[in-house]
């Protein structure tokens, strides 16, 4: 071992550390401070406690808010793997006139309408609409958000199974309904599942569109409670903000890890947008 | 009585290409049939048309003497081997076999019954609660197989039913097949690109190329009479010698020699002059040239000797007759084993 | 290419429609009609609450003329361009291509540890990331100040750009690792060896034998995380735009001038110009695509 390879061994590792520590420093207070006595801003050795927890239980708004998210990723999530499985299978087996146009205005669109850039209309039609408020509502504008996205997913997933399965199973008898509930819904079964996982991380985290359009602190989903929480200010909400946010994440990070066992965390395309 | 008779059939592709060519063909009753030709040739399309996955432009095809041009796959009565088998990976070798009994609302335990029955048959029996994903290519091929039989169909079609299997496991498959065939006695048609195993396996070859059929005939036949140059090109595991030549005097002139055979075309008449190298043998007279290259096939040797005007001419021999490098040789054919071939590639006649 | 590629499970082209309807149904309501509602409201003075909400009027391109007049504008769109380029552009591109290339040949322990802990950045809810950087930057016990032993400096108001563009490449970095990554995994590995094996450093390695095989990757890379970046709302949950707007990047201007200050019309102008940014990135990114196909 030549002086310079250890000291290119030990630079390397020395910038490893950074960067990991770069990346951990910020989580760690998620796992200590809501145990902490005396919670603080501050990254700390925690004085163990659960009264944050309980603390975190008795607020008004904390559960019901983590309620209202389930709801609205609940149906956002199940409309969008519904109508996206639908949609993919139709688009990758059947050749409707004009589909490469529609696919390629698809995948403009999934880029191009971001909520962000289109929070104006978004939120003028739904106040015209009557739908202030409403979380079913909310829920359709999430879902049609990242409907053009899981089409493609999907639709990757769809073009790479044989279709030789279908044609066996028509050989043999199978009509379209049989075909489908035999042969392509369990052979797509990992593309729906990926999907599942997907639009409900997405719809989970999106803050935006339910700040724009639930308005009634009594329907808002956990996203938005946070930054309520944080707005209000005054140190008791310290007590309250770490619980809830590692209550918060946990159905996110628990999909991480079920994902990634399962399927390990393959990539597709812009999976997380 | 399932035989298969197809008239005037064309299948078109969506971007206008006649995969297959206004097509006739009979297909006897249980006839083990071959279809085979280069990629692109339409063998396999004209097989999906026969199970009605691909809609025939034109024409008609019938099954069992009745005309099922326009009927679903699954009300046609043929059951099919696809080339990588498609067994569904999901379902136990069991639910695979089968399958065509659940998609008829068949009773569980009949299906189980059926399923075991024919497994058995197809020493798949121990692999029943196996997926597909576990089993070796031979199995999954038996398994298709046997799913295929399960539907209790009277024309079986298999497109490559050999193609995926390695080498050494592909002959068994090939004799294992034809006592299967011979057994149940099943109208049944399949491609295949491999000459050798279309001889070895089929009553009847059709010889294919761009969407229409260049020959029909039993194996002898297109082995030892191919219709035109591209089937003489296309059977034989040694490439025919197709020599260039031309009729003088009532008989035939090629590489400088003059073949002793009578020809009834006028002197200057251009001729292809077709023999297997299986068919000559060194001899006195003939064609006469060097031996370039020697390559050993086993049990015989492929000379290639090389005439004084450059032609090359290959022949076979034993290997313990095996010439030197750079020897003179004389070769002639086997009586009624040369075949003249008109320019236009169709075969004129054998001497 | 077949003939029956047109309809192989035979579902038929009436079912065939039926099955793509609702997902094309959703999206036209939501997506395609207020991106080209955006356009009329534009030319509108419609607004939140007053006499313009109930009865808005056509007032052409005024609000596009105003815009580019206004300095609030012009500092967002500059600080946009700034956040995009120093957090996107360079920040993840550089530090996801460096992650990739680094972790590739050290023990899969610590490689899981670091891809672990850069992924969950990624995932964590927007919400919750925020708040974690804000305890980290914030005046009087924030984790940084403690670290740097000067907890008097609140970081996000001293400096909120520089804050929100180290913020979004901890939480953005994943994306570019992960795909650095796979295109790193597909460069043959008989190149690199032929590289080790004619001595080339690790430098020359990677611009004469990597950045060939990847560029498509760095170009598709940069285009998807500006496009992503340009339209991150997060900001807003950090600093609001503030101090005094000197981190009002424009997701942010929009919404305070949509929602804060009612200015609907002129919100949408504002929207506009993200929409058609938006539009000539993905343009350019579909060509890619289609080349590479």
């Amino acid at each position: 071992m030549t002086p310079g390879f250890v000291v290119r061994r030990i630079g390397f590792y020395v910038l490893v550390a950074v960067v990991l520590a770069f990346f951990a420093v910020p989580m760690l207070w998620l796992a200590s401070a809501p145990f902490d006595a005396r919670p603080g801003l501050g990254l700390r050795w925690p004085d163990w406690t659960w009264s944050n927890v309980t603390a975190t239980f008795q607020h008004p708004f904390a559960l019901t808010s983590l309620l209202n998210s389930l709801v609205l990723c609940g149906i956002a999530t199940v409309v969008t793997t519904a109508f996206a499985a639908l949609a993919a299978y139709s688009l990758s087996r059947v050749r409707i006139p004009g589909r490469d146009l529609l696919l390629y205005l698809l995948l403009l669109l999934s880029s191009v309408v971001t909520g962000t850039a289109a929070m104006v209309p978004i939120f003028v039609l739904m106040l015209q609409l009557g739908l202030i408020n409403s979380q079913f509502g909310t829920a359709l504008v999430i879902a049609s958000g990242m409907l053009p996205a899981a089409i493609f997913i999907l639709k990757d997933f769809v073009d790479a199974v044989p279709r030789s399965y279908e044609e066996s199973a028509r050989v043999f008898g199978a009509s379209p309904a049989q075909v489908l509930g035999h042969v392509v819904l369990p052979i797509a079964r990992p593309g729906i599942a990926t999907i599942l996982v997907w639009s409900f991380v997405n719809a989970w985290g999106n803050f935006l569109l339910p700040f724009l359009l639930l308005r009634d602190v009594g329907k808002q989903p956990a996203a938005v409670l946070l930054r309520t929480l944080n707005d209000e200010g005054g140190s008791a909400n310290l007590t309250v903000i770490p619980v809830f946010s590692l209550l918060y994440s946990i159905p996110v990070v628990a999909l991480y890890l079920l994902v990634s066992k399962r399927y390990g965390f393959r990539f597709h395309g812009g999976i997380k947008s | 009585m399932a035989g298969i008779e197809i008239t005037g059939v064309s299948t078109v592709y969506p971007n206008g290409v006649r995969a297959v060519d206004d097509l006739d063909l009979t297909i006897a009753d249980g006839e083990l049939f071959a279809l085979l030709g280069p990629s692109g040739c339409g063998k396999t399309t004209l097989l999906r048309t026969i199970a009605g996955l691909e809609p025939a432009a034109a024409g008609s095809v019938a099954i069992d003497a009745r005309d099922v041009t326009r009927l679903e796959p699954g009300a046609r009565g043929v059951a099919m081997v696809f080339q990588d088998y498609a067994l569904f990976p999901h379902m136990t070798v069991a639910e695979n076999i089968a399958y065509p009994l659940r998609v008829r609302h068949v009773a569980k335990s009949r299906q189980r019954e059926v399923a075991a029955q024919t497994a058995g048959s197809l020493s798949l029996g121990e692999l029943l609660d196996r997926r597909p994903g576990q089993l070796s290519g031979g199995q999954q091929q038996r398994a298709a197989l046997a799913r295929a039989i399960a539907a209790g169909a009277e024309v079986l079609l298999l497109d490559e039913p050999l193609s995926n299997l390695d080498a050494r496991l592909r002959l068994e498959a090939r004799t294992f097949l034809k006592r299967l065939q011979h057994e149940l006695a099943l109208t049944t048609v399949f491609v295949t690109h491999d000459q050798a195993e279309a001889l070895a396996l089929a009553d009847r070859i059709a010889v294919m190329d761009s969407g229409r059929i260049r020959q029909l005939g039993t194996p002898r036949e297109v082995f030892q009479r191919p219709a035109d140059t591209f089937v003489a090109n296309f059977i034989g595991s040694t490439p025919m010698n197709l020599l260039p030549g031309k009729a003088s005097d009532g008989a035939v002139s090629v590489a400088g020699a003059r073949l002793p055979v009578e020809v009834d075309l006028v002197d200057g008449t251009p001729l292809v002059v077709g023999v297997r190298p299986e068919y000559l043998k060194v001899s006195g007279a003939g064609l006469s040239g060097r031996v370039s290259i020697v390559e050993n096939l086993g049990v015989t040797s492929l000379v290639t000797i090389e005439c004084a005007d450059g032609t090359l001419v290959g022949l076979t021999v034993p290997e313990q007759e095996e010439p030197a490098v750079g020897e003179a040789l004389s070769v002639s054919a086997a009586p009624g084993r040369l075949l003249l071939y008109g320019e236009d590639g169709r075969l004129l006649g054998s001497r | 290419m077949r003939a029956a590629d047109s309809d192989v499970a035979g579902l038929g082209a009436t079912r065939a429609i039926a099955f793509v309807a609702p997902a094309l149904l959703l999206i036209g309501v939501f997506l395609v009609f207020p991106a080209l509602w955006t356009l009329y409201i534009g030319i509108t003075n419609y607004q939140l609450t007053g006499p313009a909400a109930a009865q808005p009027r056509v007032v052409g391109l005024d609000n596009f003329v105003s815009a580019l007049n206004d300095a609030l504008f012009l500092n967002s769109v500059g600080l946009t361009a700034l956040f995009v380029f120093g957090s996107a552009v360079i920040g993840q591109n550089v530090l996801g291509f460096v992650l990739a290339w680094l972790l590739r040949r050290v023990r899969p322990s610590l490689r899981r540890t670091v891809e672990a802990f850069v992924l969950l950045a990624w995932i964590l809810p927007g919400p919750v990331v925020a708040y974690l950087w804000f305890a980290v930057l914030s005046r009087d016990g924030g984790t940084f100040g403690l670290l740097l032993n000067d907890p008097a400096t609140a970081w996000l108001v001293e400096y909120p750009m520089v804050s929100l563009i180290v913020f979004n490449i901890w939480r953005g970095t994943a994306f570019s690792m992960l795909l650095y990554t796979s295109a790193l995994a597909a460069v043959p590995p008989t190149q690199l060896e032929t590289a080790r094996l004619v001595g080339a450093s690790g430098w020359q390695t990677v611009r004469d034998v990597v950045f060939p095989h990847i560029r498509g990757h760095v170009l598709t890379n940069t285009l998807l995380i500006s496009l992503w970046t340009a339209n991150d709302f997060t900001p807003f949950l950090l600093t609001a735009g503030g101090p005094n707007h000197r981190s009002e990047v424009l997701p942010v201007l929009i919404y305070r001038q949509a929602l804060e200050s009612g200015q609907l019309g002129y919100a949408s102008a504002m929207s506009l110009l993200l929409l058609v940014g938006n539009l000539v990135i993905a343009l350019v990114y579909l060509r890619l695509l289609r080349r590479r196909a």
